[in-house]
């Protein structure tokens, strides 16, 4: 039991994330909820976490409901997270692409849940550093994520020289980034490959058949199991029949959908399954 | 269990890069100059080094060049405070594998562990 928060308040703050985000407060971050909130308070000029969630209740503030379910969400990333994975983009799951799409050369990737906008960048520093096998090429990448204020951090590109070394290769860093002050910035180039919105993925998509690629990664884990099939489903509408989905290392479709098989060749990617488009349309 | 040399005049940046590296079950030697690491290179036989870049009597891209001549194939990281891209390219020219800026933390030594193929 948390000791600095009240259990109702967690309760409440809990329902409010799930509501919004469909994510769950579990109960090994409750600890880390006075800290995570601590910046809103202090804007707010709200004493303790009482008073937050009392200010909740009244209704009415949607920045105050905005700014909190933001602080509580695990915004966790970092640039190439999972070298292994990364690999598998970068290699088969591009090879593939390039051939599905060769008639008209174009391909729109999707960082969903994006964060602070590391993976969407890092997949751009990829397909940037063989530019040569993407000569003419349409090549748009998105970042999503739920939280209004991590995806202005990811439309800034602007990181600490503690956050740009986490999985960066230094090479990569100076070709792709500026120093400026104690941060490095996303030099115009990679930014204008990278476009961020916000967007909630139990939200339906804006466009069905959008992306080639879908990165979900170490998304679905955090999320409460009786709303994945909707993400799922959202996914599945974005995805473009003859497209790819990445899921987390620790995450599976197993038992979660069946618009989606595992992609026979490579383990950690996963195809729409056409025959079951009926469901993604329910 | 994989070793890794720090050399590093710096007493507390070897002791944090220790407390690191023992959490991620390295083995630890130390060396407080590139002349020391050299020496220490001749009976430890490092997976990967950890090296600063300005020492007394010896610094890293002295150091640097001195262990590959001799055959010296560990991981090298440069940790530095040096980022300009011209000291980067000639280190990586003459056998540096990574760079790690300081101030470090364990997270960012870990991930450029992994970078090398260290970890």
């Amino acid at each position: 039991m948390n000791r600095l928060v009240p259990e109702g308040a967690l309760s409440m703050l809990s329902d409010l994330i799930e509501r919004n985000a469909g994510q769950v407060l579990t109960p090994d971050r409750y600890w880390r909820v006075e800290t995570m909130l601590a910046p809103i308070m202090r804007a707010h000029a709200l004493s303790s976490v009482d008073d937050l969630v009392a200010a909740l209740s009244a209704g009415g503030n949607r920045l105050l409901e905005r700014q909190t379910i933001d602080a509580m969400l695990n915004h966790e990333t970092s640039f190439f997270r999972d070298q292994a994975a990364f690999a598998l983009l970068t290699g088969p799951a591009l090879s593939s692409l390039r051939e599905s799409r060769a008639a008209d050369r174009r391909i729109r990737i999707w960082s969903a849940a994006c964060s602070t906008g590391q993976e969407a960048y890092s997949v751009a520093m990829s397909i940037l550093e063989n530019r040569r096998q993407w000569d003419g090429w349409d090549i748009e990448i998105i970042g999503s994520d739920v939280s209004t204020s991590v995806v202005e951090q990811a439309r800034e590109g602007r990181y600490s020289q503690l956050v740009i070394q986490r999985g960066m290769p230094i090479t990569l860093m100076l070709r792709y980034f500026a120093k400026d002050g104690e941060d490095w910035v996303a030099k115009p180039e990679l930014r204008d490959m990278v476009r961020f919105r916000q967007h909630n993925l139990l939200d339906p998509v804006e466009n069905r058949n959008e992306f080639d690629l879908v990165l979900c990664r170490n998304v679905i884990m955090y999320l409460l199991p009786e709303h994945r099939p909707r993400v799922f489903r959202n996914l599945a509408r974005s995805i473009r029949p003859e497209g790819l989905l990445m899921l987390g290392a620790a995450e599976t479709i197993m038992g979660q959908t069946d618009l989606f098989r595992s992609s026979k060749d490579y383990r950690g990617l996963y195809r729409f399954d056409a025959d079951q488009q009926h469901l993604s349309a329910a | 269990m994989k070793t890794c040399l720090v050399v590093d005049d710096s007493k507390v940046i070897r002791k944090v890069a220790r407390h690191i590296l023992e959490s991620l079950e390295f083995q630890v030697c130390e060396a407080v100059d590139g002349q020391d690491g050299v020496e220490q290179c001749e009976t430890v036989n490092p997976d990967v080094i950890l090296l600063d870049w300005n020492m007394p009597v010896m610094g890293g891209m002295d150091f640097l060049r001195a262990v590959r001549a001799k055959g010296q194939t560990a991981k090298v990281i440069f940790c530095t405070t040096e980022n300009g891209l011209p000291q980067i390219e000639a280190a990586i020219a003459a056998g540096a594998d990574e760079f790690i800026m300081k101030p470090f933390d364990r997270d960012m030594l870990q991930s450029k562990l992994e970078l090398v193929g260290a970890a």
